[in-house]
């Protein structure tokens, strides 16, 4: 049975088989008990740097490849399928690497990436804090010039690796008065003095992936670590994320398709009234529903992530509608799997019930989806008023 | 330290499937792996020269196709793979096997260690470890489990698995070496790997090439001959005897001899 054509290049299939071996041999078989402890995913951080995916995005003269969103695409949705805890985990670490290699100085540039190509550091991005989610304007965290230093002041909350990487791409508040321009990033390490952890935060999902409060106490830092330009922030922010969505898409599509392999291996062999539930026409309209949505997502995650690689300016829609359309639809097909395994399907000695705990924070995080729909629907107003 | 792995590809043991009525492994549509304990023996060998330096040749005898299982060598880090390939190398037991292994790896020149998976899974004779070890006139010791070398670089200390229990012995190079699957855990290929095997040349060797001669390669090479494979049958047949002991210890020793399992 024919299977979509995406018309991949050698390369981009061997990414795809390195990461689907990497979840296959090292992700599923533990994902159930990192779920259960919460514990980091070392090992398989390891064995995803050895496979020297961490340095995908970045150019080869700091160690890496070269490629873009499409090949970042291409390995998250593989790893995805094992467990996006452990994928988020991977895929946090571009998250707080693309600011580094988009506005980073030529320094700081030669400092940080290759660590982050060769996964020898992971890194974090710290924008949220507590008053500050989807308003991100309101963030409170401060930096004030001191002589040749700056320093900072203040927490952020939620932040995936949070005490676990070494590198920090942090935004602050440098000028409230300007406003929206008046945020400013910096490169903060571990271990910089006044830098400290909060709890660890347990959560409904997510487990292996650790989110946690930084905590900045009259944090000193030296001027060369700040990233960009001063009130450049929110922009930087703003395109990071960009670039990032349709990872979280492709992330959603490889969840999606692991519930949906075990829904259907499971309801062609659970008997009820003579027959495997598939042969019902209920299970089978649902199987059908999350299969062609799953098809519909991937198309539309690769689209963008190709159209962003051709160089495209003003991506912010297109990511964000591949970020709204394939994290819905992983929720829903998490959420169907767990119902067509039925009993089983809530019991955690099956894959789904976790699958369908992990899929929500994929509506929520890198922008909810109600954000998604703001920007899409100014981008039309936007776009429209040229027409 | 100059290391030779010698590798088998394998129908997929998972895949793979037994035709009963004419006695053949269904090879069509099943997908061809290396062996999984010549994993291990790369895995062995990648390590000796992570730690060690020096250089890591992987060699098959097989069809064309085994050129595939070549470059996935390369991917995890060999640094050279060669082909022994040829119309006449076909139907070699392991006699003939260890024959044509050996002129190969006698052609590359001096080698320090030869590592071998302990059998293929689907001949399953772990006959051409030691075969090959004779040949070569090399020291060896099979179905190691753990191996570690001294600071002179040269002197292993091994554990050998027995059926009671396991000896630890220690073994100067040059030698070779037949391991279990319990000697590592092989590392996943690598991007840069995959892109390098992808543009690798592997050489083919041939009988001329390797300078074999023609009644000791192959069919023509092979002491012995895989004549039938079948699964066998079991019929389990109870009989109570009855009687006093004695009777009953007459009656058994007559069924045996009948049976053949006593002499009459």
């Amino acid at each position: 049975m024919a299977q979509v054509n995406y018309f991949l290049t050698e390369e981009q299939q061997m990414i795809v088989d390195l990461a689907r071996q990497i979840a296959v041999e090292k992700i599923i078989p533990v994902r159930a008990e990192l779920d259960e402890t919460g514990e980091f995913p070392w090992d398989i951080m390891k064995d995803i740097a050895q496979a020297d995916l961490f340095g995908l995005y970045i150019p080869e003269e700091y160690g890496g490849f070269a490629k873009g969103c499409f090949e970042n695409c291409l390995a998250v949705e593989q790893l995805a399928y094992g467990c996006i805890a452990v994928t988020t985990t991977f895929a946090a670490s571009a998250l707080g690497g693309y600011p580094i290699l988009l506005f980073g100085s030529d320094e700081q540039k030669a400092c940080y990436l290759p660590d982050i190509a060769s996964g020898r550091r992971l890194v974090a991005f710290g924008l949220t804090e507590a008053n500050a989610g989807s308003d991100a304007a309101r963030i409170q965290t401060t930096a004030v010039e001191d002589g040749d230093d700056w320093i900072i002041n203040g927490t952020k909350q939620w932040i995936t690796s949070g005490g676990e990487a070494e590198i920090y791409t942090i935004i602050t508040m440098t000028n409230r008065n300007k406003g929206a321009r008046g945020a400013t990033a910096f490169i903060l390490e571990k271990g910089d003095p006044g830098f400290s952890f909060g709890r660890k935060e347990r959560k409904m999902g997510l487990n292996a992936s650790s989110t946690r409060e930084l905590v900045f106490n009259e944090c000193r830092i030296p001027k060369d670590r700040m990233l960009g330009k001063k009130g450049q922030g929110f922009i930087m922010a703003m395109r990071t994320l960009d670039l990032a969505r349709p990872g979280i898409g492709a992330m959603a599509v490889g969840l999606a398709q692991a519930a949906l392999d075990e829904a259907v291996k499971y309801a062609r062999q659970r008997i009820q009234f003579d027959q495997p539930i598939i042969s019902f026409q209920a299970i089978q309209h649902m199987l059908a529903d999350m299969a062609t949505r799953i098809e519909a997502s991937r198309a539309l995650v690769y689209s963008t992530a190709r159209t962003i690689d051709a160089g495209a300016n003003d991506v912010a829609k297109l990511s964000a509608m591949a970020k709204l359309f394939a994290t819905d639809m992983a929720m829903q097909v998490a959420t169907d799997a767990v119902q067509i395994l039925g009993g089983y399907g809530y019991m955690k000695s099956y894959p789904v019930e976790k699958m369908m705990r992990d899929a929500k924070v994929l509506q929520i995080y890198e922008g909810t989806n109600q954000i998604m729909r703001n920007v899409i629907g100014q981008a039309l107003n936007k776009e429209y008023t040229k027409k | 330290m100059n290391i030779v792995v010698c590798i088998k590809q394998v129908p997929d043991a998972k895949t793979v499937r037994f035709n009963t009525e004419k006695g053949t492994l269904v090879r069509e549509g099943v997908e061809a792996v290396i062996n999984p304990f010549d994993f291990h023996a790369l895995e062995a060998g990648l390590q000796l020269k992570d730690t060690y330096g020096g250089e890591v040749t992987v060699l098959s005898m097989g069809p064309p196709q085994a050129e595939s299982a070549l470059k996935e060598a390369l991917s995890l880090g060999a640094d050279k793979g060669i082909l022994l390939s040829d119309r006449a190398f076909a139907g070699a037991d392991t006699l003939a096997t260890t024959y044509t292994l050996a002129k190969a790896i006698k052609k590359l020149g001096p080698v320090d260690l030869v590592l071998c998976g302990k059998q293929a899974i689907d001949g399953d004779t772990a006959q051409v470890g030691p075969g090959l070890a004779v040949r070569l006139g090399l020291p060896y010791v099979t179905c190691v489990n753990a191996l570690s070398v001294l600071d002179d670089g040269k002197t292993m200390h091994l554990r050998r698995i027995n059926e009671d229990g396991y000896d630890i012995l220690e073994l100067e190079m040059p030698a070779l070496l037949t391991v279990l699957a319990s000697l590592n855990t092989p590392r996943l290929p690598s991007l840069k790997g995959k892109m390098r095997a992808r543009k690798a040349e592997i050489p083919v060797w041939d009988a001329r090439e390797l300078g074999a001669e023609p009644d000791r390669i192959g069919l023509a090479g092979s002491a012995t001959q895989v004549v039938s494979t079948w699964v066998p049958t079991f019929e389990a047949r109870r009989e109570m005897l009855e009687g006093p002991a004695e009777e009953q210890v007459k009656a058994l020793v007559f069924r045996f001899k009948e049976a053949g399992i006593l002499n009459a």
